[in-house]
């Protein structure tokens, strides 16, 4: 069985946004395997080399242009089998589920497909759901245990105050939440090495039609200054919660 | 000063070189990139939570985590494949001990494991020796230490009483004495030892495992710094040393461990880098979170000189280090087809010896700069234990002490520079000759060019003349008695380094600029216009030192002349060029240049 994890290539999570010309500037920004992705490859990864699962292949596949190879190339370093980059700089989740779709859906062999719950760049929460639309398989979301026994999967999702267990034929697209995996792989010396020998496949693009416009990006408003009060002195924090927060 | 052919170690001082020939770390592959952010994830997952532990010497933690780097390959980043390492160049494993390197404690267990502590066995063991230690050591399932340091023996390390017997049935060496200062020492499996076979006047050097019988330890020394690295005494009472395990041949001990050294020091100066980033990230962010007077402090002036100058130092030290360590690489590279790859490494550290020696010298001291004004930006809390800076001041000072003090290693640089120049490998005394015989002629100190970079090359062109000029004043002065003037050598080593690290600086930036065009650019050549603008003056002050220190006597005026022209500079701004410098680090809140 294989396993495709799609991997966004987004900008480290401690980048300072700055807008120019009303675009991202990315001027100086290091780019990071969206972190719910790379929990999601740390999964697949366990899965591979547990000897009692049949998944034994992990393919990364990810929309890009050549800059987001640096990130493809981590992945193969953790332990990915081979990439697929898909030559196109990313619009949207509609255009980036779509894309997916038309590159997975050749697929025949028995697979699963994980995403991410989000990216950490836009934070659409749509790819996965939009992308089993697309291929025309089920797909669970909130996803925080994956095991695989056989030709089904037994995931387990996040609900309102308590844990869902579901069964699962595959093919499927989970939607991995944090939780799916402890912590993200640090890519060792050997894996690094084996990297560039990897299969990297690039595909280009089928075209598509925008279906969504950025019109806009607003900043939020600094946050202000947080401000210590004695404990003794209540009157002064009733005043200022009547005065400066206006919440009295 | 134009030749061509690849620069030999010291021949800067008589040789300019071009922009195209320096390695800037700007350059980095993306493998190399990787390498650097899995020890960056390394030291960030395993390592800085848990400082406090690894200072307190927790039993067998620094042990494990050496063994989880091993894991993660980190420990076989120079070692050949066929014993299991990945055998990568000189410059990718610099890159990685500079990201160790802001690993406190644990960057001292770990440099010490994989250079002082492997490397011996690989430059100078024959193929059973490495077969039988190297695997091991690579993947940190042992780990090495280096025993040449004695009670009585320091910086005079050939001076030991460490005695080495042949016994009656010749199959063992039989050693007794006594080691101090052994990093690694409470948990090492393997040290290389140095010790005097019967009466003989110099070391010779043996693998000793601790299995071995005789050997005792003493409890852990306290120190000032880096309190979670192991350092032992170790005692070798009629310990037995199969003879198989001798180092090299007999009586080359002592070669061995300069030859060490050499490396030791060109690497201190990649660790100390990430050291000092570390240092500035921690320094940044508390200027821009402390506010007095209603603003942040980050916001005022003094903060901002601090931070300024904490980059400026660092920047050019890393110009420096990555210059000399492609210049190993391209040495070993050159000698490789003469001999073999290790021997090749070890000629490469001797050739740069006089690179290394600046780079451990430059580097302590720039470490020591940024660590102290870390605790002065941090102001009352930067001296509370619960402060990362605390941590770093103290930690930090050890590097101007070991792989040779800083005193030692002022004098190395002079003493291999004349020695280079008297076994003629570059023309240092005719170059120095003529020079001064045309002090004359030197009247109009203005480069005659508006060009940026022709006016940088043409000042730093005068502080080479300024180093050889009193390098003949001094050699002619004192003759064989100058090693003995070391007030002397001291002033003049510092012009030396300053005016490398500056040439390697100007060639980085202008490199830099035939690379990326203009872009940010301007902050680059503010960090260059500061440093040569204050490595003017300091070698003005240095010069006039040694001349007067010299007793030039009739020839005072001619050369004092010479040191103002010599060390003419264009004015910079420093105000300006240090608050564009701050006003990116401050707003960037991290080390990002």
């Amino acid at each position: 069985m294989k396993i495709f994890v799609c991997l966004a290539n987004v900008p480290d999570t401690t980048t300072k946004i700055k807008f120019a010309d009303q675009k991202f500037d990315e001027t100086g920004v290091q780019w990071v395997i969206n972190p719910w992705d790379e929990l999601a490859l740390t999964r697949a990864m366990e899965l591979k080399e547990d000897a009692g699962t049949p998944v034994n292949e992990v393919t990364v596949v990810t929309i890009g242009t050549i800059s987001s190879e640096p990130t493809i190339r981590k992945a193969l370093a953790i332990g990915a089998d081979n990439a697929v980059r898909i030559d196109a700089e990313p619009k949207d989740s509609y255009s980036v589920a779509w894309l997916l779709s038309e590159y997975l859906k050749n697929y025949e062999g028995d697979h699963l497909v994980l995403t991410g719950i989000e990216s950490s760049d836009y934070n659409g929460f749509a790819v996965g759901g939009m992308l089993s639309e697309f291929l025309g398989v089920p797909s669970v979301s909130g996803v925080s245990a994956l095991d695989i026994e056989g030709d089904h999967a037994k995931v387990s999702r996040e609900i309102d105050g308590g844990l869902e267990q579901v069964a699962i034929k595959t093919p499927f697209v989970a939607i991995v939440q944090k939780g799916i995996a402890k912590e993200p792989r640090i890519p060792a010396m050997r894996g690094i090495m084996m990297a560039r020998k990897k299969p990297l496949e690039v595909v280009s693009p089928l075209s598509f039609d925008n279906v969504t416009d950025m019109l806009d990006f607003e900043l939020p408003k600094a946050k202000p200054q947080c401000k210590m009060i004695n404990p003794e002195n209540a009157k002064e924090l009733i005043g200022l919660l009547q005065n400066e927060a206006k919440v009295l | 000063m134009e030749k061509t052919g690849t620069i030999k170690g010291g021949e800067f001082i008589v040789r300019d070189i071009t922009a195209e020939e320096v390695f800037i770390p700007e350059e980095f592959d993306e493998e190399q990139q990787m390498i650097a952010q899995t020890c960056d994830d390394f030291l960030q997952a395993e390592v800085l939570p848990i400082l406090d532990r690894i200072d307190a010497q927790e039993e067998g933690l620094m042990r494990s985590l050496l063994e989880k780097a091993g894991e993660f390959g980190l420990l076989g980043i120079p070692v050949p494949e066929q014993y299991d390492g990945f055998e990568q160049s000189f410059v990718t494993n610099q890159l990685a001990s500079e990201k160790m390197g802001a690993g406190y404690s644990f960057a001292v267990a770990y440099s010490c494991h994989t250079g002082i502590g492997s490397m011996p066995i690989l430059y100078y063991g024959n193929e059973e020796q490495k077969q039988k230690y190297l695997p091991k050591l690579a993947v940190g399932e042992w780990i090495g230490a280096y025993c040449l340091t004695e009670p009585g023996a320091g910086s005079d390390a050939n001076s030991g009483t460490t005695k080495a017997v042949l016994s009656e049935d010749g199959k063992h060496y039989i050693l007794n004495g006594q080691k101090m200062w052994i990093t690694n020492g409470g948990f090492a499996d393997v040290f290389t030892v140095f010790a005097k076979i019967d009466n003989d006047r110099v070391l010779s050097a043996f693998i000793v495992e601790k299995s071995f019988s005789g050997i005792s330890f003493n409890p852990e020394e306290k120190k000032m710094g880096i309190k979670g690295s192991s350092t032992r005494q170790i005692f070798f009472n009629d310990c037995k040393v199969p003879v198989e395990n001798m180092l090299g041949a007999r009586g080359k001990g002592f070669r061995i461990a300069l030859n060490i050294l050499h490396m030791g020091r060109i690497k201190l100066g990649g660790n100390v880098i990430g050291a000092a980033k570390h240092a500035i990230t921690q320094s940044v962010n508390y200027a821009n979170e402390r506010k007095q007077f209603g603003a942040l402090i980050s916001s005022f002036g003094s903060i901002k000189q601090k931070l300024a100058e904490q980059v400026i130092k660092t920047f050019a030290l890393e110009s420096a280090v990555y210059r000399a360590s492609k210049n190993v690489d391209e040495e070993v590279e050159m000698n490789q087809q003469e001999c073999s790859k290790e021997q090749a490494m070890v000629i490469a550290y001797g050739q740069f010896a006089v690179e290394a020696a600046i780079l451990k010298v430059f580097g302590s001291e720039t470490l020591d700069y940024v660590v102290d004004e870390a605790v002065q930006i941090c102001g009352g809390m930067g001296y509370s234990s619960e402060m990362p800076v605390e941590r770093g001041y103290r930690d930090s000072r050890i590097n101007r002490i070991f792989e040779g003090t800083n005193e030692i290693n002022r004098i190395l640089v002079i003493d291999t520079l004349l020695k280079r120049g008297a076994k003629k490998e570059f023309d240092l005394f005719s170059e120095a000759e003529n020079i001064v015989n045309k002090l004359d002629d030197y009247l109009d100190s203005d480069p005659a060019t508006q060009d940026y970079y022709s006016r940088k090359k043409f000042f730093i062109g005068n502080f080479k003349k300024l180093a050889l000029s009193l390098i003949h004043l001094v050699s002619e002065k004192f003759q064989r008695k100058l090693m003995f003037e070391q007030e002397i050598l001291n002033s003049l080593a510092d012009i030396i380094m300053n005016l490398y690290v500056a040439e390697s600086l100007m060639l980085r930036v202008e490199k830099l600029e035939s690379k990326n065009g203009i872009g940010n650019i301007g902050l680059f050549k503010d960090i260059l216009d500061v440093f040569v603008f204050d490595a003017a003056a300091l070698m003005r002050k240095s010069a006039q030192d040694v001349l007067y220190s010299t007793e030039a006597m009739d020839e005072t005026d001619k050369f004092l002349k010479a040191i103002d022209y010599f060390t003419t500079k264009d004015g910079v701004n420093t105000r300006d060029a240090r608050r564009r410098i701050a006003d990116k680090l401050i707003e960037d809140n991290v080390y990002k240049f």
